[in-house]
């Protein structure tokens, strides 16, 4: 048993399947506002200062490390699955693997980089 | 006679297109849906740069700001929105297909089953929106 090759499976697919609420649930918002409504002037963006003020809350900041981490790690798993099964390149797959889940942890760690300390 | 070949078998290999995703609409749509996760690391690698620019100071954000702004942006936004929400619609209506089938021993209409998901979703965007614009 202790030689039996445990698989990954398990792990990327919780989080891919958190992934997939977290971004559903969290992900459009960011997205309307920050991306479409405050640059086409459709809602009044709050500006640097307000801004700021909401990222120097530890909550915000625990909220956009959950948001990030699980975006990355959903988005890599996905991501994998659609280049090897859509445009068939499995053969790639040690290549594919390595590049979305290393992105998505070099992603994640510079969320927790720059989350960590805000003054 | 005996109606089987003196040859071996040989595996099947079915020869596939490149471009099978393009054979059927359910394919199509099968394939359009996982492409969102494209723009979900997309969306994730702005907001990162979002919060680098906030703590590097106002002018760092001013320009995060302008690059918003730039058509080009606006455009890839607006269709990382839609895909997004492809991902979001198709996700909640999962839930019918693996839960909640039955009800009172009738099966539950699916946008019954999913109607708690988009609640949640609703809910999740108020209170992000109002924090995001400052109410709160």
């Amino acid at each position: 048993m202790s030689s039996a090759k445990r698989s990954n499976e398990p792990i990327v697919w919780f989080l891919f399947g958190v992934g997939g609420f977290v971004v559903a649930y969290f992900l459009p918002i960011h997205i309307m506002l920050y991306g479409l409504a405050f640059p086409l002037g459709l809602a009044p963006d709050p500006g640097y200062g307000k801004t700021y003020v909401l990222l120097q809350n530890p909550l915000t900041r625990l909220y956009l490390f959950v948001l990030l981490m699980f975006c990355f790690f959903h988005a890599a798993h996905r991501m994998r699955l659609t280049l090897s099964d859509i445009l068939n390149m499995r053969h790639l797959n040690t290549v594919l693997a390595f590049l979305c889940y290393g992105g998505a942890i070099v992603g994640t760690v510079a969320a927790i980089w720059m989350l960590a300390v805000v003054h | 006679m005996p109606q089987y070949t003196t040859f071996q078998p040989k595996p099947y290999r079915p020869r596939m297109s490149a471009y099978w995703y393009l054979d059927q609409w359910n394919y199509l749509r099968y394939a359009l849906r996982e492409s969102s996760s494209f723009f979900v690391a997309y969306f994730a690698v702005i907001t990162l740069i979002q919060i680098a620019a906030l703590k590097a100071g106002p002018t760092h954000y001013a320009h995060f700001q302008a690059l918003m702004r730039c058509p080009v942006v606006i455009v890839l936004n607006a269709v990382a929105l839609a895909f997004i929400l492809l991902h979001a619609v198709t996700w909640f209506m999962l839930v019918p297909r693996v839960a909640l089938r039955q009800v009172l021993n009738k099966p539950t209409p699916d946008i019954i089953a999913s109607a708690p998901n988009f609640m949640v979703w609703f809910g999740a965007t108020l209170i992000i929106a109002l924090f995001i614009l400052g109410v709160f």
